[in-house]
């Protein structure tokens, strides 16, 4: 085993790490997608993840290690399993069948993750499911509207949580201007958040913007 | 009913899929104040294993709805339509030996019954029946048809809202499924349904096809003829990747028939512009395919 590099930006559990000679984001856990793996840590792929990106842009996501998460937009689990292996309880929401097929083989080897096929803009479809202030919400559903989805969502974070957001300026409005549509959702969002830091995840993901923010609390 | 979480009530699966609360609230804690689990740990053991089962139970259901399904109902679609017609054609000969007033078709089988035509001779009772079976097929046609368009959108949305869902469940059922369809070149979508052109083209008696059965799409119908094989390509391309994203990832990209669109806008401005006497601007061949690969994965 090679020496950890000790990044004060991640959260227990994720480490930056020599896998097949270049320094990797990783985190430990069963693999799920065929990805590249020393011992028991697997890399975790940046340009595959938009959470990934965030923290190998080093923005401070305010991530520790073991919280208690909703992730809305699980899609086939590959963030998500990443999450669910530094995190503690992950609630993971999608609203496809066919990924959660997916999604459900990841959720075979990791206990504390749950999977949810549901409606990430009907949060009253999950209420009876997902407790009360949650540490973190990540959402990154490929959808319009999607501040509202986090607006509608702040229901479940705790006031002193974090929101971690990805937004896909082409899920909005294709033919707009990126930049137009990030001013748009940040307006939006900003009715039941406060913005901390928000930046563009290129060259990992392109006319994506990446926010994290924190609840108002009035 | 607010403060009562999954556990609280009879089956935890069904619970999960089909509940809802107007807030979340501490469910762990509350589980174990109400003594439903000992301990917040065994409380997550027991929330696993449900959401687990009721996820598993929904994209089971979900699957049921699937492409094997629409290509049997898009089939018995296409011969419901065709016996009806069949029968219809015999109706109207046999009809006009004995009525006067006989018509064609459908709707003459429709007419019979309505006006319950008198009809003389002793294979009256029989022309009578025959127009009940067309009838009764044409209405088994429609009825088809309407599950059609509700089941296309929910095996393959993408493909569905581009091609429309009759020719979605079309270009699955030629294609034999939905994973084949996803694997194909957006050259054989294009000519799919025109294989016997495509045999005389490699044959070498005939050029090759510009479209199969994706003539049906108004973008292609309603194109003007030197065009239609750029329409038909550009489409077909949409098509192709349509199907990939319907097949391996299942979620909705709208921006795909915003693509299409602008495409389609720019092959049709080449006959305004030609009317105009200018060459047309910005329009390359982007979608990347010539008439060269229409062949391409035939089978």
């Amino acid at each position: 085993m090679t020496s950890d590099t000790v990044d004060p930006t991640l959260p227990e559990g994720v480490e930056r790490r020599p896998i097949d000679g270049v320094d990797r984001l990783a985190t430990r856990g069963e693999p799920v997608y065929g990805e590249p793996t020393d011992g028991e840590w697997r890399a975790w792929d940046p340009s595959r993840s938009k959470l990934g990106a965030m923290l190998e842009v080093g923005m401070d996501t305010g991530l520790e290690g073991g919280e208690v998460v909703l992730y809305l937009g699980a899609a086939s689990g590959t963030t998500v399993s990443h999450v669910a292996d530094f995190a503690g309880p992950t609630y993971a929401v999608e609203f496809a069948p066919r990924p959660t097929r997916d999604l459900l083989s990841v959720a075979e080897s990791r206990p504390r993750l749950f999977p949810l096929l549901k409606d990430a803009r009907r949060p009253a479809t999950y209420a009876h499911v997902v407790e009360a202030d949650v540490d973190v919400l990540i959402q990154d559903v490929a959808t319009r509207g999607q501040a509202t989805v986090a607006n509608r969502n702040r229901q479940f974070l705790a006031d002193d949580g974090r929101l971690l957001l990805a937004v896909k300026a082409r899920s909005e409005d294709v033919t707009a201007d990126p930049e137009a549509v990030f001013e748009d959702v940040k307006a939006t969002l900003e009715r039941e958040y406060e913005i901390l830091e928000a930046t563009r995840l290129e060259p990992h993901h392109d006319d994506h913007l990446a926010v994290v923010a924190c609840p108002r609390v009035d | 009913m607010t403060d009562t979480g999954w556990f609280e009530a009879d089956g935890a699966t069904a619970s999960i899929r089909a509940g809802s609360a107007e807030s979340p609230a501490s469910w762990p804690r509350l589980a174990v104040d109400r003594g439903v689990v000992p301990d917040e740990d065994a409380y997550y053991d027991a929330l696993h294993e449900a959401t687990v089962a009721a996820a598993r139970a929904a994209v089971e259901s979900a699957e049921q709805a699937d492409d094997r399904q629409l290509i049997h109902a898009i089939r018995a679609l296409d011969d419901c339509r065709r016996t009806a017609n069949e029968l219809a054609e015999r109706l109207a000969e046999w009809g006009g030996t004995v009525d006067p007033d006989a018509g064609t078709g459908v709707a003459y089988a429709r007419t019979l019954l309505e006006t319950e035509a008198d009809l003389s001779g002793p294979a009256a009772d029989r022309v009578h029946s025959l127009a009940e079976r067309v009838v009764a097929l044409e209405d088994e046609a429609d009825a088809l048809e309407a599950h059609v368009d509700r089941q296309a959108p929910i095996v393959a949305p993408n493909l569905a809202a581009l091609a429309g869902p009759q020719l979605a469940a079309r270009l699955i059922s030629l294609a034999g499924g939905l994973e084949s369809l996803a694997k194909k070149p957006s050259g054989t979508v294009q000519v799919l349904g025109a294989e016997e052109a495509l045999f005389a083209h490699l044959r070498g008696h005939a050029s090759s096809p510009k479209h199969g059965v994706i003539f049906t799409h108004e973008a292609v119908r309603g194109t003007r003829m030197a065009d239609r094989g750029s329409a038909a390509r550009a489409l077909a391309g949409k098509l192709a990747i349509a199907a990939r994203i319907d097949h391996y990832s299942g979620d909705r990209r709208p921006e795909l028939e915003a693509e299409f669109a602008d495409r389609l806008e720019t092959i049709r401005a080449r006959a305004t512009a030609e009317d105009d006497g200018s060459s047309p601007a910005d329009d390359t061949e982007s979608d990347g395919h010539t008439e060269g690969d229409t062949h391409g994965g035939g089978q």
